[in-house]
């Protein structure tokens, strides 16, 4: 029966996302534009087709991946799991340690990232405005990247307590630096990749994270270090699809010196 | 026979783009945490329907959320009405997300932590009013980041000076922002922006760029959602200097 209700629930937080979209488009279209739609038909299709498949693509994550992320979360993270059964004085936190917490941070930053449908409605976009140059899949695994090495450097700022800001201000000084030497045509949409990762699938098994470690590893506090990897996920992504730009300039330069 | 054609293929590639997670949770469930994995039929169950879910969401997309995004940007460019162009934006931006569910669980979070923090007293109402206040500015900075991405559009100016001042006011604020405020200003940018939200969003920057001569959609089109992940930052500080 939760099932259902479940299924009920994310249906209408959906369509409360999607309605005031809906009536702000259809103010515009008759309102101010004046002019009927171009296939209304389609286009009324369409929008039950993102009702839906958004329903049903956050009920089934729900229902399936996030239960067993969040416990795989907290288990990696857990004292014991870091220190194996039997050690009754937990030790001074040694970074080291928490390597498979790391390796976690990093496969999971990569592979919800390359589910995120927000990323895939800009990677579609992209390709198409660039007529093909910029290849759906060369833009999501630059942005997985950048959000999997991200999280992982996240998790280690938690680990060792080092402040944020240290990491977040050094980064857009990166980001800034880059901009500067990155193909133009790129930036913005290397700055609207920051924006976009952090969406429906990746926040949540982060989130888990995020607070998991911050529990468990001695002097932490859950509300200073537990939040902040978004920051860093939406951070890095923009460093990684520059630096993504810059590679194929350089290669394309360097094909063209070679001929 | 194309529609069944079309209809598998776009299956398969959502099958292709969730495979990376699932290996990811299996891996470590069996290899690391050397676990038996759970429930398989809830999972396998839960996962078609992921599959399934991504295959209507990416059809609807280039249906709905995509064409009328764009026609709606071309019919307001050819009218010409700079007035027009900005309620929408800004509308856009503020409607989208003043309702955001992400965003109310975050403001109803950081009220609580203000009152932990002796900020604002440690009432019910008080909170509320903190949370609303909170809600409202990362709205309103959201509309303000599509109208000034749009007229940045319009008026060609270069991406990256706006998007580096922005980044150099983010850490001037920082440095005066009282402590609370800052995580939460920082995960504000990253909740604004809906997965509904971004396509209408990239759709209108897109058609935007390609109906004005002289403007390239590659290079003009793009940024409207890095601007709505960059102002909630500077406001919701600024908004926390206020309270206090």
């Amino acid at each position: 029966m939760t099932w259902w209700n479940d299924l009920l629930q994310t249906f209408l937080d959906t369509l409360g996302d999607l309605l005031p979209i809906v009536v702000m488009v259809l103010v515009f279209q008759f309102l101010v534009i004046r002019r009927p739609m171009a296939h209304p038909g389609r286009v009324f299709m369409g929008f039950v087709y993102v009702l839906l498949g958004l329903t049903l693509f956050l009920v089934g994550l729900e229902e399936a991946l996030f239960p067993l992320g969040r416990v795989m979360a907290t288990q990696l993270t857990h004292a014991e799991f870091i220190y194996r059964a039997g050690q009754g004085v937990i030790p001074a936190v040694h970074w080291p340690d928490y390597i498979w917490v790391y390796v976690f941070a990093f496969a999971i930053g990569f592979s919800t990232t390359i589910a995120e449908p927000a990323l895939l409605a800009v990677a579609l976009k992209a390709h198409q405005v660039s007529g093909g140059a910029i290849g759906t899949w060369g833009l999501r695994i630059a942005v997985a990247l950048g959000v999997a090495v991200g999280i992982a450097l996240g998790t280690f700022r938690i680990v060792t307590g080092l402040p944020i800001h240290y990491f977040i201000i050094v980064g857009y000084i990166v980001v800034v630096i880059q901009t500067w030497f990155a193909p133009r045509m790129i930036i913005p949409l290397a700055y609207d990749s920051g924006g976009v990762t952090t969406s429906t699938v990746t926040v949540p098994l982060v989130t888990a994270l995020g607070l998991g470690l911050a529990e468990s590893v001695p002097g932490r506090n859950v509300l200073i270090d537990g939040f902040g990897l978004i920051a860093f996920a939406s951070l890095f992504p923009i460093m990684s699809v520059m630096a993504y730009a810059q590679l194929s300039a350089l290669r394309v330069g360097r094909r063209k010196q070679e001929n | 026979m194309q529609i069944l054609y079309t209809l598998g293929r776009s299956l398969l590639n959502s099958v292709r783009d969730l495979l990376p997670v699932v290996l990811v949770v299996v891996f470590f469930q069996l290899a690391v945490l050397q676990q038996p994995l759970p429930n398989l039929l809830q999972l396998t169950g839960g996962m078609l329907l992921v599959v399934l879910g991504l295959t209507f969401f990416v059809n609807g997309l280039q249906m709905g959320l995509f064409p009328v995004g764009e026609s709606l940007a071309h019919a307001l460019a050819r009218k010409g009405s700079l007035f027009w162009l900005i309620v929408f934006a800004f509308a856009l931006g503020f409607g989208t997300t003043v309702a955001e569910p992400a965003l109310i669980a975050v403001a109803g979070e950081a009220a609580a932590i203000a009152a932990d923090a002796g900020v604002i007293e440690h009432s019910e109402h008080a909170q509320l009013v903190y949370a609303d206040g909170l809600r409202l500015t990362v709205a309103f900075s959201v509309g303000f980041a599509i109208v000034l991405g749009v007229v940045r559009i319009l008026k060609g100016w270069p991406m990256h000076w706006m998007i580096s001042g922005g980044y150099v006011i983010v850490v001037i604020i920082t440095a005066f922002a009282p402590r609370e405020i800052i995580g939460i200003a920082y995960d504000s940018g990253g909740v604004t922006t809906s997965t509904i939200t971004v396509p209408l969003v990239a759709a209108l920057g897109v058609g935007l760029a390609s109906s004005i001569s002289g403007r390239n959609p590659m290079v003009d089109g793009f940024g409207l959602i890095a601007f709505a992940s960059l102002t909630p930052m500077i406001f919701v500080m600024i908004y926390g200097m206020l309270i206090q």
